[in-house]
């Protein structure tokens, strides 16, 4: 047990590595033995995420060094040698999110997926994904970052373009790997730069030393671009809805944690490695911006989608200016300390908060989505109706989705987005009043996708549909209950998962005092 | 003055990025990708040059000055990084050829 | 019948396969002497690779149609990663990734020594076999690349 807790943060990401790289070998011996070994890595790692987020609430930021003789030897000269892994209560925060969504894809893609073949790929790129995921929040290295981006988006472009007799999967997944890898390029630029001018890789060491000159700022706005197009804000959103439409149902909730990991890049940027620059209020403004666009220009052209995972695609984007929306505010008060301690500490409460739940409630929302074109083949909304006779409690899992993704209570929507509006009211008044806008508008094209598929008569495409099996209702049960928990209970949720992040993000020194 | 390897470099990105805006052939779209990531490899090891410095292999060592190795070692990652990209989109582009019997990208097949 | 299929004439399938050989000697080379000269496991494994794509080129699409060569390069590629993987764990006992053989007096014990020398093969630790177990790898991963791009059919 020692041992687990004390390698906990590369045994998280190593298991899940294991397992894809012997899934071939076990594919053959046997579809169960594959799906067995794939949910026990994801479970092993998830334990190790919860061992790892006990150990940071209790001891501050946790720092490991890769190939050293002890895992806490990070600094032997004074100054970070090896790649050095730093685990801070966001870096937490997000995996736990990350790894409870990976756990119940792998369990609802086990059943949706069975008819398919190449499942042996399948699963080694949707552990890859895990690991990517728990590599990107979990190291503190810049260059690595970059790697696990790129593991990131080859593992996701592979699985969009899965289903590859049909045309518009690959071309949703080469778009979306041209535009990852122009995002990527623009990191390891950046990295570049920062490497030139100091010698050093390390975030923590980099934010220590950093000394804000042309180049560094020239550095943020490269590393600023890149994890905005990562995380699909307008005006760089044009892969969400093509790369989220055309995957697979399980793949598309676990795109959208994936999209959640390059926020959390784009904030350690933001706040942990950029912190104490003069103009830091510039960025913050600049993700106030980005968030405003995307909430509004996503659920506009939801509005007029006629496909559901298109549909919830472009919701994603409106949710994630939410978070820039959230977040932006804390940043561009992070100056001034009576501000923060006012109304920015709530804001970013309020975006992080929502980070989680935007994971929970879209990937109810995906998963039911899926369990609609399982059983009726077609995604088009026109061509479906009347679904709920036959599916009653997808039809219920969508509606859980659906109001909370509006905001409606108890769900946990209502929780983030009414701390997100209060404390963005003390910011702006009119931007508060664009989000409750956009709320409505969400609600709106919700009530028309719920009437439209599962209201109504029969169309006469759903000749012998019936429910959906246990193993696909099971993950929606878990989230909808989730839904429901973290709405009626958001006080829990705040004191455990989401305050230790904020002061991570607020705290610059103990980030770099773990490592420097 | 700024480095020649420099200039070479911001050429490089500029041409790789125009490609990419600009051209609609997939397989020029997936050639300008891979420019634009030896123009990063570029970058990353002239980082490390050193005047008068000669190459870090153990042989040599310990009398003479080096250059960086450690540009060169995320040269290496970035290169195997960019060659796994392109094999993945090379294949996607093949994939959308025995579809469609067509490379252009301009033919919007995804509706808006 | 087109060159895809029947490959190019009877010099160049001779030549192919003559010329296999010696590249496929310096790509070993290249992955066993990674760690006193430049190179390593991944170049290494490419130049193995062009094996594969020579022989595609030279003897045309039906040589690799049969499907027992994608399983089968299929499993060495998971045998060179599981092996990888699996020197990575074994330095659990201090950290992952820690080189656990170097110190020991094992065969691959010693670090590489400073100064002109012929070059040690049996020294710098878990260094070698993991470059052997990458360029396992990566030939059979880059040589499935070949033969899965060269052999796919057009659909009409």
């Amino acid at each position: 047990m020692i041992f687990l807790a004390e390698h906990a943060p590369v045994l998280a990401i190593a298991v899940p590595l294991l397992a894809a790289f012997l899934m071939p070998l076990l594919g053959r011996a046997g579809a169960k033995i594959r799906n067995l070994v794939a949910f026990a890595a994801i479970a092993f790692a998830g334990i190790e995420v919860a061992l790892l987020a006990l150990n940071v609430l209790a001891n501050g930021v946790v720092t490991y060094a890769v190939g050293a003789i002890a895992p806490g030897l990070v600094s032997p000269a004074g100054f970070p040698v090896r790649i050095v892994m730093e685990i801070d209560a966001l870096s937490t925060f997000m995996a736990v999110a990350s790894v409870s969504i990976a756990l119940l894809a792998c369990v609802y893609s086990m059943q949706a997926m069975k008819k398919h073949e190449n499942l042996d790929k399948y699963f080694a790129l949707m552990l890859l994904m895990t690991a990517a995921m728990l590599g990107m929040v979990f190291t503190g290295d810049l260059f690595s970052l970059f790697v696990f981006l790129e593991i990131l988006s080859i593992a996701s472009a592979g699985l969009i373009a899965f289903y590859s007799g049909r045309g518009e999967s690959a071309e949703a997944g080469f778009k979306y790997l041209a535009v990852s890898s122009v995002a990527a390029l623009m990191v390891l630029l950046a990295a570049g730069f920062l490497y030139s001018q100091y010698n050093l890789l390390n975030m923590a060491a980099l934010a220590g030393a950093m000394r804000f000159s042309f180049l560094d700022k020239f550095a943020l706005v490269l590393l600023a671009s890149a994890f905005a197009l990562k995380c699909g804000a307008v005006p760089l959103h044009m892969w969400v809805s093509d790369a989220y439409g055309e995957a697979p149902a399980a793949v598309s909730a676990m795109l959208v944690v994936a999209s959640q990991a390059g926020l959390y890049a784009l904030f350690r940027v933001g706040f942990t490695l950029y912190g104490s620059m003069p103009l830091i209020d510039l960025l913050g403004l600049a993700m106030i911006v980005l968030g405003v666009l995307s909430m509004f220009i996503g659920v506009t052209m939801a509005i007029k989608q006629s496909d559901i995972k298109r549909l919830m695609a472009y919701h994603a984007v409106s949710q994630t200016g939410y978070m820039l929306l959230g977040v932006g505010v804390g940043l561009s008060v992070l100056g001034n300390a009576a501000m923060v301690s006012e109304f920015g500490f709530r804001a970013i409460q309020g975006g992080l908060f929502h980070v989680f739940n935007h994971a929970l409630y879209k990937g109810l929302l995906f998963f039911t989505a899926g369990a609609v074109f399982y059983v009726a083949g077609t995604r088009d909304m026109n061509k479906l109706g009347g679904l709920a006779h036959k599916m009653p409690y997808t039809a219920v899992f969508f509606l859980f989705g659906a109001l909370a993704i509006a905001g409606m209570p108890p769900f946990n929507g209502f929780a983030s987005k009414l701390i997100i509006y209060e404390s963005v009211f003390e910011f702006s008044p009119v931007l508060s009043a664009i989000a409750m806008v956009v709320s409505l508008l969400t609600l709106a094209s919700f009530v028309k996708a719920f009437s439209g598929i599962f209201l109504g008569p029969k169309e006469a495409v759903q000749a012998g549909v019936k429910e959906v099996p246990i193993g696909m209702l099971a993950p929606m049960a878990i989230l909808a209950a989730l839904v429901l928990l973290f709405g009626l209970f958001p006080d829990l949720v705040l004191e455990w998962l989401v305050n230790p992040a904020v002061n991570a993000l607020l705290g610059q020194c103990g980030y770099i005092g773990a490592v420097v | 003055m700024i480095s020649s390897v420099f200039i070479a470099v911001a050429c490089l990105i500029g041409l790789g990025f125009c490609a990419l805006v600009f051209k609609r052939n997939l397989i020029k779209i997936a050639m300008a990708i891979v420019v634009m990531g030896s123009a990063a490899n570029l970058f990353l090891v002239s980082l490390g040059y050193r005047e008068n410095a000669i190459a870090p292999i153990f042989t040599s060592a310990p009398e003479l000055w080096m250059v960086l190795p450690t540009p060169q070692s995320l040269t290496l990652t970035s290169i195997v990084i960019s060659l796994a990209v392109s094999a993945l989109m090379l294949s996607f582009a093949i994939i959308i050829y025995r579809q469609y019997g067509s490379l252009d990208s301009g033919k919007r097949r995804l509706s808006e | 019948m087109s060159f895809e299929d029947q490959g190019l004439s009877f010099i160049v399938k001779n030549i192919a396969c003559v010329l296999a050989v010696p590249v496929t000697i310096f790509g070993l080379y290249i992955i066993l002497h990674g760690h006193l000269t430049p190179g390593g496991g991944f170049p290494g494994g490419a130049v193995m690779a062009t094996v594969a794509a020579l022989f595609a080129v030279a003897f045309g699409k039906g040589i690799f149609g049969r499907a027992m060569r994608r399983d089968f390069l299929l499993m060495l590629e998971s045998i060179g990663l599981g092996a990888f993987a699996l020197l990575a764990f074994l330095g659990l006992g201090s950290t992952f990734f820690r080189n656990w053989l170097l110190g020991t007096g094992l065969f691959f014990g010693n670090a590489v020594p400073f100064g002109a020398n012929p070059g040690f093969l049996g020294t710098a630790g878990v260094i070698p076999l993991m470059n052997i177990a990458v360029g396992l790898e990566v030939f059979a991963a880059l040589s499935m690349v070949v033969v899965l791009i060269f052999s796919s059919e057009a659909k009409k």
